[in-house]
């Protein structure tokens, strides 16, 4: 099953995604920010990031531009978390190297339908 | 497959509140006229994680009063909007509406929508905006042009580098398959002679007809992600059969209606039943990680044991013994710690100060600065919760009758702006809160005239000033000529010295007309927490608190001074410092060190006066857990409780500061 | 003789049994050759003798304080309370752990009492109970709430809330300390 990495520093948030994750069979690492991601993602490869786009330390396009530079993560599908008020946010996190977003509020089965359709 | 997200509630409460309070707290400290877009930025992300969390959890009308606020900052941190005084205001006034509506969701009853509706109007007037709200809810139905019904040609040219956000133009035909019958056409045009080719670059372009009644957003949607990476064409098949006019107004009207039913349904998830109020503590890592290795411990002792248990002979009588030992220790230690976690520091019980007194000192036009330390001492949950009242009477107390109009102030000859201290510490196993101001301090005629007016005190009666002080606590007296609305509320001070003494404490006043007051409550800390030092002075073991111990020493003669009388004193840095013997405070006749030269010297400053306590050596450092020597005894000079030992023995904690005058007695 | 421990473990096991019927029985103890009796109810339970650690500047009975389950528990001795000749601490010296109340009856405290041994738990009816005639004992007479007759000896009941009575002590502390400052 493909491996998933859920960035977000919201608890709730967080524990919501992976819950719904976990139950839809994939396999689901927690970061609590761009940083902690990072360095998540530098140790284990991932098949999938979904991260939120506002955090502390380091936000989550930042990350995204980051970990796109990884050469192993060039095709990794990343897709942020952002509400839809955040416009700009969808451009920036594009140049960055975002493969596309989720827009909050968002309901578990939005969320697995996704990220079935991005995982094929 | 259905997640139920009720069981995310409460970790989303928790986190939100801590929000709303970074919220508060960010927002008392901007400088208005010239913020920091940072601290903005702060305040900005905490709004906008309880808008993604509550839009998502199904709390629908906290998101979309968050959306008004997080707007507003929005445009703050942008730099947009400079930082009034208005603004921030009206922020802070939010923050307490999205409290109350965050407590209606837990306890499930109903917020007061007119408040909302109220705040909602003000933040908009701010914003000037006259759009009511919920524009986070709207769904996009904008769909321009419709299908003709019989389906679209797309073309569809990625941009060289798509793949590299990790889009697959696949995955994009694929999602077009779901929607109806596709036919593809690949253009291979473009793709390089093999040795030129890039393998990270997309060469292909496609076109697609898709076939069926499909809105031209539906498709849009499917290329959402990749709208700018691609040049994309879409134009509807005209079909030789004109589609019926009705048919195609069903299907926009079945669209908006669909939408509207998804958004509801977590909506509805949410009433369902009550939630039990549990309440919930959080725990720092580093206490849990303590408790998790004493299981780990408790664990192996108790596997050592049970493999002694299941072949036992007399010979393992004293591994047993040791065994049961340790089971017993690990076991006090575990419930030490566990007491542990549910010592907090008093910052919760401070935190709501400076936006009490902010507001406050708005309301009555005066100038004050809150000043506050030691927010990090620790003290038992339940006490936080209990001195919380108590607190803000002293507080408001002091704004309202202490510090005086800044006009009043300039002429006194102060600076316009008055400043209360609140000040916690631990002392000889009590914590300390000090509340002062230096306002206009007591009057002690005008409070003696009131007593004697109320009957309090005999006509002529001759009472020192701090007898005069004390009255304020006596039942009945109120010096405000009229009750105002911020100390006033039908509570005395006398209310406020029962409810503390209720928690054993005790709360005293010391004033100076003119200069100010200072209010200091002493509470005591049955649960609390010490790090301590243990020394030993003969056969006997002492605790004493590390915070109270400069540095330990061990002299030499030369250093030695006796003083005219009996005092015996050293020199350290040029300072003559008195020695106090403990064995000679505490009687203890089998003390090893006899000359100072044997012993040690720990030096322990009471009052900001050092002092060196003579002992026979130093043990070890630990924490301790307090115990009280009143419940079953009673309070002893110059011991402020007591505590168990490893080894199951009680050792006492020295009250510093008391020992001190004990041997100034001596 | 008995050791102690199977002493304290046999009395402690009639403890548990007697608190659970409704006689009025007694624990009864020796201090200097004479019997005395405890409220079977405020009996906590009986110990052996252990260290104690010492409080400074107590008076003089108050021998110190034990851990007892997590609790600070004082201990005191009777044969000092009342200038009897103090004996060496021998292995069946028990601590009585009681219950003590205070005056007003408003604040339960256990105090633990060191005696020179425990002797048997014995049903005293209350009619057995004498007004207190003037006669001798160690133990001052304000202090003993009756007389009883166990068996052929004279039992005399100890008043455990007038005995322990702590808040007295510290009265009495703070004379001194008066007396001292002078």
């Amino acid at each position: 099953m493909p491996t998933i990495l859920a960035v977000d520093d919201s608890s709730s948030m967080r524990q919501m995604v992976s819950f719904t994750l976990k139950g839809a069979g994939y396999d689901v690492v927690e970061a609590v920010d761009g940083q902690d991601a990072l360095n998540k993602a530098k140790s284990q490869q991932f098949d999938l990031i979904v991260t939120d786009v506002n955090m502390p330390v380091m936000d989550g396009i930042t990350f995204i531009r980051n970990l796109r530079a990884e050469a192993n993560y060039k095709f990794t599908p990343m897709l942020m978390l952002t509400t839809e008020s955040a416009a700009d946010k969808k451009t920036e996190g594009k140049a960055a190297g975002a493969t596309g977003w989720i827009v909050k509020p968002f309901n578990p089965d939005q969320l697995i339908n996704t990220i079935k359709k991005v995982l094929g | 497959m259905s997640v139920d997200l009720e069981q995310f509630h409460q970790v989303f409460f928790e986190e939100s509140f801590e929000g709303l309070d970074i919220m508060e707290t960010g927002l008392m400290e901007l400088d208005l006229g010239a913020a920091n877009s940072e601290d903005i930025n702060t305040i900005f992300r905490a709004a906008h994680s309880i808008k993604g969390g509550s839009g998502t959890f199904g709390f629908q009308g906290i998101a979309d009063f968050t959306h008004v606020m997080e707007t507003l900052l929005d445009e703050m941190r942008d730099g947009r909007r400079q930082v009034t005084r208005e603004a921030v205001d009206s922020l802070l006034k939010s923050v307490d509406i999205l409290r109350m509506m965050m407590n209606c969701e837990q306890d499930k009853s109903d917020p007061d929508t007119d408040t909302i509706k109220r705040q909602l109007t003000e933040l908009e007037a701010i914003l000037g905006t006259s759009s009511g709200g919920g524009e986070v809810a709207a769904e996009t139905t904008s769909s321009s042009s419709t299908s003709s019904g019989a389906g679209w040609n797309i073309v569809f040219e990625p941009d060289a580098n798509m793949m590299l956000t990790g889009n697959d133009p696949l995955r994009i035909i694929r999602e077009l398959a779901e929607l109806g019958e596709i036919e593809v056409n690949t253009h291979q045009e473009k793709l390089p002679v093999f040795s030129a080719l890039e393998p990270e670059n997309c060469y292909l372009s496609w076109d697609i007809i898709l076939h069926g009644d499909i809105a031209e957003s539906v498709i849009k949607d499917v290329f959402l992600w990749v709208e700018d990476e691609c040049k994309l064409t879409l134009t509807p098949i005209v079909n030789e059969s004109a589609q019926p006019v009705a048919e195609e107004a069903k299907s926009e009207a079945t669209q908006p209606v669909k939408a509207a039913a998804t958004t509801k349904a977590p909506a509805g998830d949410n009433k369902k039943a009550a939630n039990a109020g549990s309440s919930s503590i959080r725990v720092s890592i580093d206490k849990i990680d303590d408790l998790i290795n004493m299981v780990g411990e408790l664990v192996i002792t108790q596997s050592m044991l049970s493999l002694l248990g299941e072949d036992f002979t007399m010979e393992n009588l004293e591994k047993l013994q040791d065994g049961l030992g340790q089971l017993e220790r690990h076991t006090r230690e575990m419930q030490e710690s566990v007491m542990m976690i549910r010592m907090l520091p008093i910052s919760f019980s401070f935190s709501r100060f400076p936006r009490l007194v902010r507001d406050l000192s708005t309301q009555m036009g005066k100038k004050i600065d809150l000043v506050m330390s030691g927010e990090n001492t620790e003290i038992d949950k339940t006490l936080i919760e209990k001195i919380g009242d108590p607190l803000v009477h002293l507080v408001r107390n002091s704004l309202d009758h202490g510090i005086e109009m800044p006009a009043d102030r300039i002429a006194a000859g102060k600076n316009e702006t008055g400043t209360i201290n609140l000040n916690a510490y631990h002392k000889g196993g009590n914590i300390v809160i000090e509340i002062t101001d230096d306002g206009k301090g007591i009057d002690p005629d005008a409070v003696l005239n009131k007593a004697i007016e109320k009957g309090l005190v005999p006509p002529g009666a001759n009472l020192s000033n701090q007898q005069i002080n004390e009255l304020i606590f006596q039942a009945g007296f109120s010096t405000a000529k009229e009750i105002t609305d911020v100390s006033g509320r039908g509570v005395g001070m006398d209310v406020v010295r029962k409810n503390i003494a209720s928690l054993g404490g005790a709360v005293e006043i010391q004033s100076e007309f003119g200069k100010g007051s200072t209010f200091t409550i002493r509470l005591p800390l049955t649960l609390a927490i010490l790090d301590g030092q243990t020394v030993i002075v003969g056969d006997e073991i002492y605790i004493i608190p590390l915070v109270s111990i400069v540095e330990s020493i061990q002299i030499n003669s030369d250093m030695i001074n006796k003083v005219a009388g009996k005092g015996e004193t050293f020199k350290l840095r040029d300072e003559y410092i008195p020695i106090v013997r403990l064995s000679s405070v505490f009687g203890i006749e089998n003390a090893k060190a006899k000359e100072l030269e044997d012993g040690l010297l720990v030096v322990v400053e009471a009052d900001r006066k050092p002092c060196g306590l003579f002992i026979d050596d130093l043990l070890g450092q630990q924490q301790v857990v307090i115990k009280s020597l009143e419940q079953n005894y009673h309070r002893v000079d110059g011991v402020s409780g007591a505590t168990i030992l490893g080894d199951g023995s009680v050792a006492l904690i020295l009250d510093i500061p008391g020992l001190l005058r004990m041997s100034v007695k001596h | 003789m008995k050791n102690a421990e199977a002493v304290v473990e046999e009395i402690n096991e009639r403890i548990d049994n007697a608190q659970q019927q409704d006689g009025d029985e007694y624990l009864t103890f020796r201090l200097a050759n004479e019997e005395y009796g405890f409220d079977i109810l405020r009996v906590q339970e009986i110990r052996g003798w252990e260290k104690v650690t010492r409080i400074p500047n107590s008076l003089n009975y108050v021998k110190g304080v034990l851990n007892l389950r997590g609790a600070i528990v004082p201990i005191m001795d009777l044969r000092i309370r009342f200038d009897l000749p103090q004996a060496e601490y021998t292995p069946t010296t028990v601590v009585v752990v009681l219950s003590v109340m205070s005056v007003n009856g408003t604040k339960e405290r256990i105090v633990g009492v060191v005696v020179d041994a425990i002797s048997d738990v014995v049903n005293a009816k209350t009619s057995d109970i004498q007004s207190t005639p003037n006669f001798d004992a160690s133990i001052e007479i304000e202090y003993i709430q009756g007389l009883a007759t166990a068996g052929d000896k004279m039992l005399m009941l100890v008043d455990v809330d007038k005995l322990l009575n702590i808040e007295e002590d510290v009265s009495l502390l703070d004379s001194e300390d008066h007396e001292d400052d002078d």
